[in-house]
């Protein structure tokens, strides 16, 4: 599987990072070699085989459901670039 | 009696106990040192006042008679590890400014047992890469040097700056995370002893998320015992982290010098590979007599699908990351370039604030988890890391542990391997399958190349095994007896 530069773009938006056309253009090679390199997995048999999501137990652990955290605006909103009247803000999302 | 830097946390520790020297000035020694190593740029922030007041309270409680595990003991931190109220940027732009209000469980561990922070270590950035290149706070330099080539070498990576500040004396010893040998590697580049335990063993509560079904946290320390010490103390059971273990931690210090005799130690063949330095051939078979002649008996074993566990790793990995590094927006925390839109804001705010290297492999990542593509890839990968495990569980039915190289070659020059990727991950070609498997996994530093630098050796251990990994680890480090030490300290 090979990419060309619109694919590139495409994941690009997908991942959310601009990219300009010259980036674009390296990227095509970098990540069509490692894509490349990786199409080696191509050559074992893999019928039968459980995909690993997992090396520790199955099983998640259950606790009470009871609240154990909560009720820190300020240190939610510490680190936030920008926060108003106790709320994060972003660009405005609906006309 | 040696200079205070120059002693092992085991040494400090019984030096402590017998009133020889106090915290505070066991920590003043190492403040002065981590200032006089700054042309290494192990370190992103330095916290000495933190440091003093730390020593201080170690201390009084000593007097008290409530000394803790690691009481009084200065230690450095991987810049991925949340620390409350000091900067934690994970090697990134895009944290810029974060000071997290939560301490991260095994920091919090660590500061139970009395240990005393020194600041925080530099770190490729998100922790991906092998060289401690890729940090936007500039390269981290190894404190050794190739006999007659006075070239700047790589300390190894992700975690860079905590073996290099612990090869420099900087530090008794330093807090790493290992995804694919991201302990190991730096370790084994710097002569120290670098331990990734097993997956769960550790919690990653608080720790900068890289890929979660991977990451580990591990001590980089100048002895087997030091990390013995230190894991004894980062280990353990955390409710905020359901994928760590409930599982009791044992002494691990109790069997540490009982020997490998009646121990089967698996040579697996596969791991003779192409393009080995040939210096780190002859120490793996040199390694493997010795621990033939301390009494363990060798055994050539088969990991058949070895190969294939690199590429594997460039597929879960990146796909891991491109999910974790969502949360790096703009929005909560870091770094925010504006937009017209929210969307504009997102993608100025990441193109910004990471470097090519995460870039890279959080597009390969988004590629891969894409549809149309997540099963040729994504859910391939994972077959494949079944078949890696079981490669594994097949070997631990006749072995106890398994002896191998750390790294392909020895610390190579700043500026090498940076045009091409894939030259660069061939450096955890030994470590990645350990990864992938869960398993723990010991760099021990075992001799030094034609050209006078550290090479390290690896054994593997059973799940959870790390009692036995570290015994089988002592026996080496016996035998091995590495007292090189970095020129500049010579």
């Amino acid at each position: 599987m090979s990419l060309d530069r619109e694919a590139v773009r495409h994941i690009a938006t997908l991942a959310r990072i601009r990219i300009n056309d010259a980036e674009a253009d390296a990227l095509v090679g970098e990540l069509g070699k490692i894509l490349a390199w990786v199409e080696q997995l191509g050559e074992v048999d893999v019928a039968g085989v459980e995909p690993l999501t997992s090396v520790v137990a199955r099983h998640l652990p259950r606790r009470a459901d009871e609240v154990t955290d909560g009720g820190m605006r300020e240190k939610v909103l510490l680190n936030a670039p920008e926060a108003t009247l106790g709320f994060f803000t972003v660009p405005k999302v609906v006309e | 009696m040696p200079a205070l830097t120059d002693l092992t946390i085991a040494g400090a520790l019984a030096g402590l106990a017998r009133g020889e020297y106090s915290s505070r000035e066991l920590t003043a020694a190492h403040l002065s040192a981590m200032e006089a190593g700054r042309a290494l740029n192990a370190f992103v922030t330095e916290t000495p006042e933190r440091a003093l007041e730390m020593a201080s309270a170690s201390d009084v409680r000593r007097s008290r008679g409530e000394a803790g595990l690691l009481e009084g003991i200065p230690l450095g931190i991987k810049d991925l590890f949340c620390t409350e109220g000091v900067l934690t940027t994970a090697g990134s732009h895009i944290l810029d400014g974060f000071a997290p209000p939560y301490e991260s469980t095994v920091t919090a561990n660590l500061w139970r047992a009395g240990a005393v922070m020194l600041g925080k270590l530099n770190m490729d950035e998100f922790a991906m890469g092998s060289s401690n290149t890729t940090s936007y706070h500039g390269h981290v330099r190894n404190p050794w040097r190739a006999r007659g080539d006075n070239r700047e070498l790589v300390p190894g990576g992700s975690s860079g700056g905590s073996a290099a500040a612990v090869a420099a004396r900087m530090a008794m010893g330093a807090t790493g995370t290992d995804t694919g040998g991201s302990i190991r590697q730096p370790a084994a580049f710097t002569g120290l002893v670098g331990l990734k335990p097993t997956y769960g063993r550790c919690s990653r509560w608080g720790i900068v998320a890289f890929a979660s079904s991977l990451d580990q946290a591990g001590p980089l320390c100048r002895s087997v015992e030091d990390a013995a010490l230190m894991l004894q103390v980062m280990a353990g059971h955390d409710p905020k982290d359901s994928t760590s273990v409930d599982l009791p931690v044992p002494d691990y210090r109790a069997d540490l010098n009982k020997g490998v005799k009646g121990l089967k130690i698996g040579i697996p063949k596969e791991y003779r590979a192409d393009g080995m330095d040939g210096g780190i051939e002859k120490l793996w078979a040199k390694g493997a007599g010795w621990l033939k002649d301390a009494g363990a008996e060798m055994v050539e074993i088969s990991l058949p699908h070895t190969k294939y566990a690199l590429p594997t790793y460039y597929i879960i990995a990146p796909a891991e990351a491109s999910s974790n590094l969502a949360r790096y927006d703009g929005v909560r925390f870091g770094l925010r370039l504006p937009g017209e839109t929210l969307d504009q804001m997102y993608e100025n705010t990441r193109a910004s604030g990471f470097g090519p290297e995460v870039k890279r492999r959080v597009l390969i990542g988004t590629y891969v988890l894409s549809a149309g593509y997540y099963d040729a890839y994504y859910v391939r990968a994972q077959k494949l890391r079944s078949l890696i495990l079981r490669d594994f569980t097949r070997a631990f039915e006749k072995v106890d542990a398994i002896l191998t190289p750390a790294t392909p070659t020895a610390a190579f020059a700043v500026g090498e391997r940076m045009d091409d990727p894939i030259a660069m991950y061939l450096n955890d070609v030994f470590t990645v399958p350990v990864n992938l498997a869960g398993l723990p996994g010991i760099s021990v530093p075992s001799g030094l190349s034609d050209e006078g630098l550290p090479l390290g050796l690896q054994l593997i251990g059973k799940a959870f095994d790390e009692a036995n990994l570290l015994r089988a680890a002592r026996s080496l480090e016996l035998a091995a007896n590495f007292t090189a030490r970095p020129e500049a300290l010579a």
